[in-house]
């Protein structure tokens, strides 16, 4: 079933397609969450993120987007890491929804105790949010996490996957990509970086728990990611998004690329976009203008060492990763008419 | 004691009221700053009557076509024509040539000329200034500066010495590219507007003429009509006619001159006009013998193209050696390593009845050299660049002056001189606004304009092209039309699409609504460039800071 749902814009205008925020051609409800005036900013400005912080940028669209589909109604608990700590410097806050930190590992146990509590006290317009970066999520918050799919707890968990620990200076994390550099998988020797068939994906884990939805988005895809959070929303039970987020830090870009390397992300097949529901992939966002991983990685300096002719070896792994990718979503084959 | 009463003053553990992350000014990080702007689209720059083509594909775009067609009436009164006879070099610059093809942006201003004269839009003359001026020659030049004067509230009187207005539009282009009708509406609109057409009016003494009338200024476009021949040795009686003359007769209707074998010299575009017209007059055979290689020649590609496709047969790299009888003798050409071809002394020969030269056109200047001041070099007349002669109130546009020689060079003239006569009346000197810089493709982001391609227009059969004047290439409808509107990027100006305001990581951009655009908040702002990489028309640019 790759039917496209009733909510997902189908309208095809030609000046600016359906790939911009906004479109003064459309109808206002076809428009995004983000182009309307009166957007909540759960996420506001004044934060401490780095300039072009991916993660400032997906948490924003994400929370504007659930706020939307819930009226409003929201709390989100997060977990420590970069989106914690540049947005809460005691006693600021950038957030303008309730919100909590609890530690680095509890975030999902602590939105299940909120949605207990919720349910405990029949308010049941009160939605939960669960998030945080890869680190708290792929492995500090694991068991947490699991424990919450497995329960089937009213939640949302979103991941903010930037690939590594950028708050305590970029160490490798359990979605740090092969022969990428970080502190702790440094550029030498042989195969330098960090090392191949190593690392987990959580959104596969996620659908091994048969929960009732799980989703990757990407913050250059505003109108897939809206359409997700949004649909997330209209599901009870535990569900999860991880959402790529690149971070001009950590990756060794140029801060205002970072809306095309997500773009060049997906569009090389580095990261598939899909949607799964009990279990079963349900959808995918297919690649647009294939490029090969090579237009991704040369954007990064964490990986520069990969487009020396020396490691032409990791080059290939890499082109691999995204071959199996593009293979195993069928994200180049034509959709159904 | 003292000290106990300072520990007592404070409580065990303070804590503070939330505060807003708005106290944190992060604006003080940036090192470069974006700025909205706006660019020049490359149509824009690229059309010599100076339209906006972006803005007024922008109100087509939401079909407001009114709004579009009035934009278009800024620059050139005559859109249904221009939609027809210009030679677009707007679409030879667009942008989308490197995503997929231009934008026809001639096939929908035609469609907007259509639309105004199919519900009658008109346009209002301004408030009377009581200042009065002639113009000599009812052609696109001088029809563009009386619309202009017009609209600024100035009285202008057209002296025009043929019978019918339009120039060389009417009595130079073939009904089959410009059905008379339109014209003759398009013209009338500007009567409308007060503007009075002398017919069959020549003027000789134009000082004495300007003095008699108590006219304040003089505008000259009387184009270039009389025919460049080029003498050839010719023996024997086959008639030899001039492109000028023959286009003009079949406008008339006086009876064919092309009769029999009709060989045309020349290679430009009144050539394969002329061509064209004597393949529906029904020629036997329509030759054109061209000296410049088929790559070289002046002639636009899709005119020779439809000659073609029309029957007449396109003879390059040949000149004229002489003529014997009905036996013309051609001597084979080469490309030269200049621009002219050299003869290589091997010769052809070929049957001709009727011979026509379509080698160019000058101008008639004897009567202008009386005018003092009025300077003519090498057979053109001088003009500065508020395009005024040197005789103070005389101003002259169009093929006269030194141009492309094309009816949209001609109307960009017209309006250029109108402004600089308003400005000469009103005792001031007219200053052009300063151009913005031109944004080329690099400058776009392309991933956010879907795959479109482009509209082709129908083509009336070759059949039904041969035996008639009937009009070739055909309409769009609203629908193509506005497609093919929307297929415009907007390049450097802002279209609203929000992309700026959706993608700062910082929420740094105001939304002002629809039709304000945008505001940064430098309060906030970090200068991160994600708002001018992710726009898609180049309407953003990093400015350093000064620190």
């Amino acid at each position: 079933m790759t039917q496209i749902p009733e909510s997902k814009q189908k309208v095809k205008f030609y000046q600016t397609g359906t790939f911009t925020v906004g479109n003064r051609l459309l109808d206002a409800e076809q428009r995004t969450v983000q182009a309307t005036m009166d957007r909540s900013n759960s996420l506001d400005s004044g934060h401490r993120a780095c300039q072009g912080c991916g993660e400032a940028l997906g948490a924003r669209f994400a929370i504007d987007a659930a706020m939307r589909a819930t009226n409003n109604q929201l709390i989100a608990a997060n977990a420590t890491g970069c989106l914690e700590v540049f947005t809460t410097p005691y006693p600021e806050t950038a957030w303008s929804i309730p919100w909590i930190h609890s530690l680095f590992g509890n975030a999902a146990a602590v939105a299940s105790g909120i949605a207990a509590a919720m349910k405990a006290t029949g308010r049941d317009d009160v939605r939960v949010i669960a998030q945080g970066g890869d680190g708290g999520t792929t492995d500090i918050g694991f068991g947490c996490l699991s424990g919450m799919f497995d329960r089937n707890d009213d939640v949302l968990y979103i991941c903010y996957d930037n690939e590594a620990y950028m708050n305590t200076g970029v160490q490798r994390s359990s979605a740090t990509p092969g022969a990428a550099r970080t502190a702790t998988t440094m550029p030498v020797g042989e195969d330098p970086g960090n090392a191949f068939n190593t690392g987990k994906s959580v959104p596969l884990i996620a659908m091994a728990h048969m929960i009732p939805y799980v989703a990757t988005a990407s913050v250059h895809d505003l109108q897939d990611l809206e359409y997700k959070v949004t649909k997330a929303m209209q599901v009870r039970g535990a569900r999860y998004i991880e959402i790529f987020v690149p971070c001009p830090l950590g990756w060794g870009s140029v801060p205002g690329d970072t809306v095309k390397i997500a773009r060049l992300a997906v569009e090389s097949g580095m990261y598939p976009l899909f949607e799964a529901e009990d279990g079963e992939v349900t959808g995918v966002t297919k690649i647009r203008r294939q490029v090969p991983v090579g237009d991704y990685l040369k954007t990064q300096r964490r990986f520069a060492h990969v487009l020396k002719p020396d490691n032409a070896h990791q080059l290939a792994q890499l082109q691999a990763v995204a071959d199996r990718n593009i293979k195993r979503f069928s994200l180049t084959t034509p959709e159904e008419a | 004691m003292p000290s106990e009463t300072v520990v007592q003053q404070k409580p065990f553990a303070i804590t503070l009221d939330v505060g807003s992350s708005l106290l944190n000014k992060t604006g003080t990080w940036r090192t470069q700053r974006p700025v909205y702007l706006d660019r020049l689209p490359p149509c824009n720059a690229g059309c010599p009557a100076g339209e906006n083509i972006q803005a007024w594909l922008g109100f087509a775009e939401e079909g407001d076509y009114e709004g579009a067609w009035r934009q278009i009436m800024d620059d050139n009164p005559l859109p249904a024509t221009m939609g027809r006879v210009c030679y677009h070099p707007c679409e030879g610059a667009c942008n989308r040539v490197k995503l997929d093809d231009a934008v026809g942006i001639n096939s929908v201003e035609r469609f907007l000329g259509d639309q105004a004269l199919k519900y009658d839009w008109k346009m209002a003359a301004g408030s009377s200034t009581g200042k009065k001026v002639m113009i000599l020659g009812a052609g696109p030049a001088g029809l563009s500066a009386a619309y202009h004067l017009a609209r600024k509230g100035h009285a202008v009187t057209i002296y025009e010495s043929s019978p019918q207005a339009g120039g060389m539009i009417r009595y130079g282009i073939p009904k089959y590219r410009m059905p008379r009708e339109k014209l003759r509406a398009e013209i009338a609109r500007i009567e409308e507007m007060g503007v009075t057409i002398e017919l069959n009016t020549r003027i000789d003494d134009v000082m004495q003429a300007k003095e008699q009338g108590g006219f304040d200024a003089v505008f000259l476009g009387i184009g270039a009509q009389l025919p460049k021949r080029i003498d050839i040795d010719q023996e024997g009686d086959t008639p030899m006619f001039d492109a000028v003359e023959v286009l003009r007769d079949t406008e008339v209707e006086n009876l064919t001159k092309l009769r029999g074998r009709v060989l045309v010299y020349g290679g430009g575009n009144t050539a394969m006009d002329v061509a064209r017209t004597s393949v529906r007059l029904g020629a036997l055979q329509t030759t054109v013998i061209v000296v410049e290689s088929r790559e070289d020649m002046p002639a636009h590609e899709f005119e020779v193209h439809e000659a073609i496709e029309e029957g007449a047969d396109i003879v390059n790299l040949r000149s004229i050696r002489e003529i014997r009888g009905n036996s013309v003798t051609l001597e084979f050409m080469v490309p030269g390593e200049g621009r002219w071809p050299q003869p290589t002394g091997q010769f052809e020969t070929v049957e001709a009845d009727v011979i026509v030269q379509a080698l160019g056109q000058n101008i008639e200047t004897d009567f202008l050299e009386r005018i003092d001041g009025l300077e003519v070099r090498d057979g053109i007349v001088q003009v500065d660049r508020g395009m005024m002669t040197g005789c103070e109130g005389v101003f002259a546009g169009g093929d006269m002056v030194p141009s492309q020689r094309t009816v949209t060079t001609a109307i960009g003239h017209g309006k250029k001189a109108a402004r600089n006569i308003d400005a000469f009346l009103r005792g001031e000197r007219y200053l052009p606004a300063e151009k913005h810089e031109i944004v080329d493709f690099d400058k776009l982001n392309t991933w956010y304009y879907t795959d479109a391609p482009r509209t082709v227009r129908p083509m009336l059969d070759v059949v039904r092209r041969q035996s008639g004047f009937a009009e070739v290439v055909g309409d769009l409808d609203e629908n193509n039309a506005q497609y093919e509107a929307r297929r415009c990027m907007s390049c450097g100006n802002c279209f609203e699409c929000d992309n700026c305001y959706g993608v700062c990581p910082d929420n740094a951009v105001t939304k002002l609504g629809p039709g304000k655009r945008f505001e940064f908040k430098y309060d906030y702002c970090k200068g991160c460039a994600v708002c001018a990489t992710e726009c898609p028309c180049g309407a953003i640019k990093m400015v350093a800071e000064a620190i």
